[in-house]
């Protein structure tokens, strides 16, 4: 059966849209509004990154590109995701299984505390290390005495990039892991499947795109984030600045080509993250994506 | 394979027992239903018989071998979840196939042998030439059929279904009952079904079992509790029932003094009782002004195949509820606000609270 309505006729005069739908002017305002904002603050500086990158043409560029020390910084940055986002996997799987599938005393509490790495400044984050691990920190005279760096070396930039990624793959799973419940857990074992088999075979399915989805924003924070890192950085040139550090350096430097080269790395970055965020979404569907991320 | 429940209790964190002492056996090759109201604790003992709850005490022993202390996996038995859990990611011959597939290494057949089963499977359940849909294809009583089958896989030592038709558009459940029916009828499969709708549990099972309160109040063949309900809450949650406190004299029952016109002499001994009426077993008396429990009619309204008459009765907060067959006399010139009088056919007596 078809339920379409029958045509009928308009009556003449009657407003054909909803009560809700504003007036052609409103909505041209918001859009315009919109679209100018966009513009200014989000295309023209990243447009502005491009321009200036290739501003002494596409050899200088590349050149800035493979600096001993641009090289080393893209290692670092690359060695510190590598390091940071399994790590942060895990610990969001831990986080959001125990969250979504079963009930324990202080839940509430770790569930706020996951959100802590929001809303306390990247500055912070770095300094908590180094009143820890640094050289007149808590536990600066025994890593001395052990000859162990962490502070001002990659140790120290890794714990800071952990912390400051450390919500994201657990904030999205713990809504999709708690829509899906533990029904098909409870099946898969009532078929005879061992624990391991039951996570391999069905919650990891159905958890892939949210996983896939936290993974992808970990990584993009893990590779851009700045301030924590510069804390604990130390600033020292091929061993420890990360992209984003080698960046501010060179610009200080009244570098700009190169400052603006090794930008543009980190703006395609941008772009190819915010891409595949958008293939998962589609592919994810409504589940995906549907935590309140600041 | 025969199932004992015995004693289990259930308490959840800092609420009144979901299971307060529960025993019985579930004989091999039957067909059980769990019946009680929402919130009685039928599923609650239906997963403790799974192995997917532990009981807080008592014990459930699978052929007389105490099974309390084995895990799911263990107990090899087939769940259907009320919502069915089919994994959506696999096909509907990976979803049937799961149980084999999972088996140890040892005792897991062949490829080529899991599909041949699979397939066995989906035929049994008449869903051929949907192996290779993915569960969201599948309409709602498909998918029942297809977490029956994947349930079945495993040839389980029991059949456990949880609502197995509560998700279901009220004509698909009438035809996959009688669907189950002779599907078990042919497999022999002991199966306990958990349900709420008196009607699915008395036409399909072979015994019932109605639980409230995380108490059993009865266990017995449908016609069993149907017409020898053993306390007042069976008889009223097996159909509607007038309620009608007496008074019992000498083999008579008075309410409010006045006498109570039933079809049989009564046998209990003096005392205060609760009578308790089905609709269809009060007539009305042809004679308005002889012996019968007179009130005023507040609804009279024709519905499918029976005329329902509310009456209005002094004294009682509910009106008398009446279902007159359509064949019957005297209900066309019945009209709202007129006094009529009934006598009652057949009744029980259960003691006043």
């Amino acid at each position: 059966m078809r339920l379409s309505a029958p045509p009928h006729p308009t009556t003449p005069g009657l407003r054909r849209v909803s009560p809700v739908t504003e007036r052609p002017a409103t909505r041209w305002l918001l859009v315009v509004t919109a679209l100018v904002f966009l513009l200014f603050f989000l295309l023209m500086p990243l447009a502005a990154v491009f321009v200036e990158a290739l501003r002494m043409g596409i050899g200088p560029y590349f050149a800035a590109l493979v600096d001993p020390d641009a090289i080393a910084a893209i290692k670092l940055t690359l060695l510190v995701a590598a390091i940071s986002v399994p790590l942060n996997l895990i610990f969001g799987l831990c986080a959001a299984w125990s969250i979504a599938k079963f009930q324990f005393k202080g839940k509430s509490l770790l569930v706020t505390l996951i959100d802590l790495p929001f809303s306390v400044s990247p500055v912070i984050a770095g300094l908590i290390y180094v009143l820890l691990f640094g050289s007149s920190g808590w536990f600066g005279p025994w890593l001395a005495g052990h000859d162990i760096q962490i502070v001002f070396a990659v140790p120290g930039i890794v714990l800071a990039t952990i912390f400051v990624t450390l919500p994201f793959v657990a904030r999205e799973l713990i809504p999709v892991m708690q829509q899906s419940g533990t029904d098909d857990e409870e099946a898969a074992l009532s078929l005879g499947a061992s624990g391991w088999r039951t996570f391999l075979k069905v919650t990891l399915p159905n958890i892939k795109w949210g996983l896939l989805y936290g993974v992808l924003l970990c990584n993009a924070r893990a590779m851009g984030e700045f301030g924590a890192v510069s804390v604990v950085s130390g600033h020292i040139r091929s061993f420890t600045n990360t992209m984003p550090l080698h960046v501010e350096i060179l610009y200080n430097e009244y570098n700009f080509a190169a400052a603006f080269a090794v930008a543009s790395l980190l703006a395609v970055l941008a772009l190819v993250t915010l891409v595949l965020k958008t293939c998962l979404e589609a592919r994810g569907g409504p589940g995906v994506s549907s935590s309140g991320r600041p | 394979m025969e199932i004992q429940v015995h004693d289990i209790r259930k308490t959840f964190d800092g609420t009144a027992a979901a299971l307060d002492g529960i025993s019985l056996t579930i004989r091999s090759g039957e067909l059980l239903a769990l019946l009680g109201p929402s919130g009685s604790g039928k599923t609650t003992l239906l997963r403790v018989i799974a192995g997917l709850e532990f009981p807080t005490g008592g014990s459930v022993l699978f052929d007389g071998d105490d099974a309390s202390h084995r895990t799911v996996q263990e107990r090899n038995v087939g769940f259907v979840f009320q919502h069915y859990a089919l994994f959506r990611h696999m096909t509907v011959l990976d979803n049937v196939g799961f149980g084999l597939a999972a088996r140890p290494r040892a005792n897991r057949p062949a490829k080529a042998e899991i599909r041949r089963r699979a397939e066995e499977l989906l035929a049994l359940v008449q869903l051929q030439g949907l192996e290779h849909r993915s569960p969201a294809q599948l309409s709602g009583g498909q998918r029942q059929r297809v977490a029956l089958a994947r349930a079945l896989a495993i040839e389980p030592t029991v059949l456990l279904l949880d609502e197995p038709f509560g998700a279901l558009d009220a004509k698909v459940r009438k035809d996959l009952r009688r669907w189950l029916r002779q599907l078990h009828d042919r497999t022999g499969h002991t199966t306990v079904f958990v349900t709420h709708d008196q009607e699915e549990a008395l036409e399909l099972s072979d015994r019932v079992a109605i639980i409230n309160q995380g108490r059993l109040e009865q266990i017995g063949t449908p016609s069993e509790a149907y017409l020898r309900p053993e306390s007042a809450f069976v008889f009223d949650f097996l159909g509607s029932t007038n309620v009608l406190p007496v008074e019992v004299r000498d083999g008579r029952a008075f309410f409010a003094g006045c006498p109570v016109p039933v079809a049989d002499g009564i046998e209990a001994g003096d005392g205060h009782y609760t009578l308790q009426a089905r609709p269809c077993d009060m007539m009305l008396a042809v004679d308005r002004q002889g012996p019968g429990l007179g009130g005023i009619a507040e609804m009279v309204r024709v519905s499918l195949g029976r005329v329902r008459v509310d009456m209005k009765v002094g004294g009682l907060a509910r009106p008398i509820e009446l279902e007159l067959p359509m064949k019957g006399e005297g209900w066309r010139e019945l009209q709202p606000g007129q006094s009529l009088r009934v006598r009652i056919d057949r009744y029980h007596l259960f003691a006043a609270p």
